[in-house]
């Protein structure tokens, strides 16, 4: 049977207002199978994101939703889960939502290690607004902002997660459909904070100034860029050239925020 | 024996035409109709989902 995703959609919302060839809805397809593996509980579920495209996806999602201010995705999601810590709390967004006015709260989210699942649709560029550059775009790429090639080193997403304290670390792209939902998966059954970054495509905004071609320029690109973590562990640095790892990159118990809080008003109200 | 063929259903209204789904068939089951994605030849199809996997748009169903 083909899979039925209209079970976890809101009656009558789609088609989705995503570009043609955006990777947005094939993310939003792996999240979706990857909630319906684990059978989540839609009134025990939270979806929360920021503002942009990426950030769109909670309105088409049959759950308990909240769609905040630019950035703010982890700041609402960490009140959700405070108030609220036997729920399943999932935030939702892009790099630009994330990385740069969000970028605060999501260091935070990652250093307290709350209990919740971001995943971060990462097409290199704010499609929403028309395409200007955000922290996560490559050297020398153009946006409407850098016509002459983006001078900025960009984000690696992964290692800054890593590095601000989240305890487990996966990255896949929309072009390997079958492996989002495994990593989502995965990721939603850690108990602390983590993120899953999916590499992703903006023909619109991104594709066009970058020569691009198609869409299916942009899906191989994607293609052939990644490498799964086991193939790169036996790769030289040279090999890796221009390569990103895909997979689990990193994972790691640590003492996660709503369990430690609780403490906190244990002892308050001894 | 003959072989039972897999019904691809495609939702022309949720199609946006991206060509992903016809691009990435390993056996070039289906192809550009206009903007719309359809079948073209089903016999050749290996129900791989690839195509409903990476459909962007919730518009194509493969029941094996
Ligand atoms: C406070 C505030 N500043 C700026 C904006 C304008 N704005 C809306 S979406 C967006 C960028 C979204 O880019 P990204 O998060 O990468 O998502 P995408 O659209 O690429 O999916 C910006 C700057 C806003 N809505 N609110
Ligand atoms: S502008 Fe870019 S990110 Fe936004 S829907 Fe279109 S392709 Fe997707
Ligand atoms: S299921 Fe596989 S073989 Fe069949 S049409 Fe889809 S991509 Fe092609
Ligand atoms: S992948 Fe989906 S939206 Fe794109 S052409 Fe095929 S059926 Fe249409």
């Amino acid at each position: 049977m083909a899979f039925d995703y209209d079970k976890y959609i809101r009656p009558g919302k789609l088609p989705h207002i995503w570009c043609p060839g955006c990777g947005h809805g094939i993310v939003m397809k792996g999240m979706i199978r990857a909630i319906d593996t684990l059978g989540l509980d839609k009134n025990n579920t939270a979806i929360v994101s920021g503002i942009g495209c990426a950030s769109r996806l909670p309105g088409y999602m049959d759950f308990c939703t909240l769609h905040t201010a630019h950035g703010r995705a982890a700041a609402f999601a960490t009140g959700v889960k405070m108030a609220k810590p036997e729920m399943n709390v999932i935030l939702v967004g892009g790099d630009g939502d994330g990385t740069a006015i969000g970028g605060n709260h999501f260091i935070h989210a990652c250093r307290r290690n709350i209990d919740m699942t971001y995943i971060i649709m990462n097409n290199n560029i704010y499609g929403m607004t028309g395409g200007q550059f955000s922290p996560c775009t490559p050297t020398g790429a153009k946006a409407s902002t850098t016509p002459y090639g983006n001078p900025d080193p960009a984000f690696d997403v992964a290692k800054l997660a890593i590095g601000a304290g989240a305890t487990f670390v996966a990255r896949g792209t929309a072009y390997h459909a079958t492996q989002i939902d495994k990593l989502i998966v995965e990721a939603i059954q850690h108990k602390g904070f983590s993120v899953v970054e999916i590499l992703d495509d903006c023909p619109t905004t991104y594709g066009r100034r970058n020569k691009f071609k198609s869409v299916i320029e942009m899906m191989n690109r994607l293609k052939e860029i990644a490498v799964p973590i086991k193939a790169a562990e036996k790769m030289s640095a040279e090999q890796l050239e221009g390569k990103v790892i895909t997979g689990v990159l990193y994972k790691e118990e640590r003492p996660h925020y709503t369990g430690e809080y609780a403490k906190v008003i244990a002892r308050a109200q001894k | 024996m003959e072989k039972k063929l897999p019904t691809i259903e495609i939702i022309e209204k949720y199609c946006k035409g991206c060509h992903i789904c016809v691009e990435f068939c390993p056996t070039k089951v289906l192809e550009m109709k206009g903007f719309v994605a359809s079948v073209k030849n089903l016999e050749a199809c290996i129900k791989c989902m690839q195509c409903e996997l990476r459909c962007p748009d919730f518009a194509i169903k493969v029941s094996a």
